[in-house]
């Protein structure tokens, strides 16, 4: 075991898969020799050559579209979009292309890539680098979709995702890349996609959350066990497909539930969650299914993050609405 | 312009004339007048409603199988949504290909011998990916290459220019491919571009770039021929552009080239037609005959009547099938919706 960042975690499951499989390929703009610009992928050229680990053109389409060409000899693509702004860019490649692979050739051809990307407010990175997009990728058949919170669960997360065979989208939260240290175990291990995990236990309420909001979901409901309520944190961990046996189960503990997203209240998966719960839980609710999101503008100046950005006051206000309704 | 043949049939550069023997000379005569053929009926068919999505070939031919004529077995096709006739070649069964057409996924579910993607609709998607399939050849060391296609219209894409731009970064073995038939569905090339020509548009990825006649199957083959041996000789990608001419509409979808096209312009290439000028060369060569030609007629339409039939007995499609080709496992959501329509299916 070792103390590591979630930066590190993941340099660390890439380490043990370029390792594990020969044909795990890492590439993009400065994941080479430069080791990536949040050092996401150090080391890696030096110990594994640069015909596994290399730098690309500047074109995010063109990555893309790599990944796909490569796939079809027998490569496991892992290439990284720089922020994830910039999916724009590389939309086809993703949503057109890769997503569709298999279902486009009845299963005869696949594309086992996984795209990582940073993304996530409260950095004061400038434009069009914090934003959140999971919500696009998450509504495109074909796409699985992870957001880790913690380093633990980071290295799991992307060893899984590299093994899968089809296309795995890799979210990492760039206020979560150092802020904070955890074990993490030097040998390999996989965590399920497409599985929640209960961050804490609770009976009153359950707090659904991804990405950095897991945190503030957390300090929330330390906060709230001071007022008597016991709330529950779901850290969904994958946002496409949603675990929605792990919620059910919850919220027909609790009764109640708010859903946490940094996302504005457009995007983001928190309205496909709420949608969910309705469905197959309505009579079990106490109170409506509430959500805590960004406003609907386009992200903010980085001087305003501090006052758009969702916290954990917000939960605890919500919270408390929910449980007076 | 690279040419070989004129409109004559007349070699008019011997230098480069192609090694090839009297059979392979003969067999893309064969290729070509039975793609013609394929072309007449396709159009027949959609238009009685057998089949459904479909891009004419007819003037295409030398273009499109002089070019495929030069490449091999395990090499990897990329084509665009014109491009059925390359993959028919490279082994696509007929019947298939009449599948794509009238959207079955069975149309798209190729042999590991068939080295190739399903037609790409998004215009510009296949050079891109025709990139990584190259530089995937060259990690693995193969003697291979990567041939995409695209249109005039297509150069205009940022793709295509990026997938010209990565295979040149990476000396990867590609060889891209434009037909250069003046319209992307109504707009005229000079509409695309102020550039004289699309082959330099090679200029910009620091690769090779040539313009060929493209209604002159052996140059385009002498071209394609070239620029594979480069390739496969780590010597990098080659950017092809063909001068061409498609003499039918965009798509059976409803485009009428009579809004966009002068008589005049249809008359100007219809003369320039590859099987005319072929045929009179093989003809002075006493490699072709009428006979010849009316075997390779009657060959494709019995080949034709036989793979309609068995693409409209092919079983129907159904949710379920459509959900088993989304993943390997497949996740909850879908588990759910499996069961959903498997319920549906068995009433």
């Amino acid at each position: 075991m070792a103390q590591m960042t979630m930066i590190q975690a993941i340099t660390d499951a890439m380490r043990t898969e370029l390792k594990n499989d020969p044909n795990v390929l890492v590439f993009g703009e400065d994941v080479g020799q430069n080791g990536g610009v949040f050092r996401a992928t150090e080391g890696l050229q030096a110990e594994f050559g640069e015909e596994r680990v290399f730098d690309t053109p500047l074109a995010e389409s063109g990555i893309g579209g790599l990944a796909i060409g490569l796939a079809t000899q027998g490569y496991r693509p892992v290439p990284e979009i720089q922020f994830f702004g910039f999916l724009f860019e590389v939309m086809d490649s993703i949503a057109g292309q890769m997503s569709r692979t298999r279902f486009r050739s009845g299963g005869t051809h696949h594309s086992p890539i996984t795209v990582r990307a940073p993304f996530g407010g409260g950095v004061r990175t400038p434009e069009l680098h914090a934003d959140s997009l999971e919500g696009l990728v998450a509504q495109t058949p074909g796409l699985k979709v992870v957001i880790p919170s913690t380093p633990y669960e980071a290295k799991g997360l992307l060893i899984s995702a590299i093994r899968d065979n089809d296309p795995v989208v890799f979210l990492e939260h760039m206020k979560l890349y150092r802020s904070f240290r955890e074990e993490v175990p030097e040998e390999e291990y996989t965590i399920p996609i497409g599985k929640a995990a209960v961050k804490r236990e609770g009976k009153d309420v359950t707090l659904i959350a991804y990405g950095a909001m897991v945190h503030a979901a957390l300090k929330a409901a330390d906060e709230l066990a001071e007022d008597g309520i016991e709330a529950e944190v779901i850290d969904l961990r994958t946002v496409s497909p949603v675990d929605y046996e792990t919620i059910i189960t919850s919220v027909e503990k609790t009764n109640r539930v708010v859903v946490i997203q940094e996302a504005q209240r457009q995007a983001g998966v928190a309205a496909a969650v709420a949608a969910e719960i309705q469905e197959r839980a309505i009579l079990h609710l106490e109170a409506p299914v509430l959500r805590v999101t960004a406003p609907d503008t386009v992200y903010p100046f980085a001087e305003a993050e501090e006052v758009w950005l969702p916290n954990h006051k917000d939960i605890v206000e919500k919270v408390n609405q929910v449980i007076n309704f | 312009m690279f040419q070989i043949l004129n409109e004559d049939g007349e070699v008019v550069n011997k230098e480069f004339m192609p090694d090839l023997s009297d059979d392979e000379l003969r067999e893309l005569m064969r290729r070509m007048v039975y793609t013609r053929i394929l072309d007449q009926r396709s159009i027949a068919l959609n238009r009685q409603g057998r089949l459904g999505f479909y891009a004419p070939t007819a003037g295409q031919e030398a273009s499109q199988l002089g070019s495929h004529f030069a490449i091999e077995k395990e090499d990897f096709i990329l084509p665009g949504y014109r491009d059925v006739p390359q993959l028919i070649w490279q082994g696509l069964p007929l019947y298939q290909a009449f599948l794509f057409s009238k959207g079955h996924f069975h149309g798209n579910q190729y042999t590991e011998e068939l080295q190739a993607f399903a037609p790409q609709i998004i215009i510009g998607a296949q050079y891109v990916q025709a990139a990584g399939v190259a530089l995937g050849m060259k990690l693995r060391g193969k003697k291979n290459v990567a041939i995409t296609y695209t249109g005039d219209g297509g150069t205009s894409q940022g793709d295509f220019y990026e997938g010209i731009n990565f295979a040149g970064a990476y000396q990867a073995p590609a060889i891209f491919i434009v037909q250069n038939n003046r319209f992307a569905i109504s707009v005229p090339v000079e509409k695309q571009t102020a550039a004289k020509t699309l082959a330099q548009k090679a200029v910009a990825a620091g690769i090779e770039g040539i313009q060929v006649d493209g209604m002159d199957v052996l140059a385009v083959y002498a071209a394609t021929k070239d620029a594979r041996d480069r390739a496969v000789n780590g010597e990098g990608p080659t950017l092809i552009e063909t001068m061409t001419y498609r003499f039918g509409p965009h798509t059976m979808s409803g485009d009428d080239p009579t809004r966009y096209r002068s008589d005049d312009l249809d008359k100007e290439w219809e003369k320039k037609d590859p099987l005319v000028r072929f045929r009179k060369f093989l003809e002075g060569k006493k490699l072709w005959s009428e006979e010849d030609e009316n075997r390779v007629i009657e060959e494709a339409k019995e080949d034709i009547k036989e793979a309609i039939k068995k693409a409209d007995q092919y079983p129907k499609q159904k949710v379920t099938d459509f959900i088993n080709y989304m993943n390997e496992e497949l996740p909850l959501n879908l588990q759910e919706q499996l069961k959903e329509y498997e319920a549906k299916e068995s009433k």
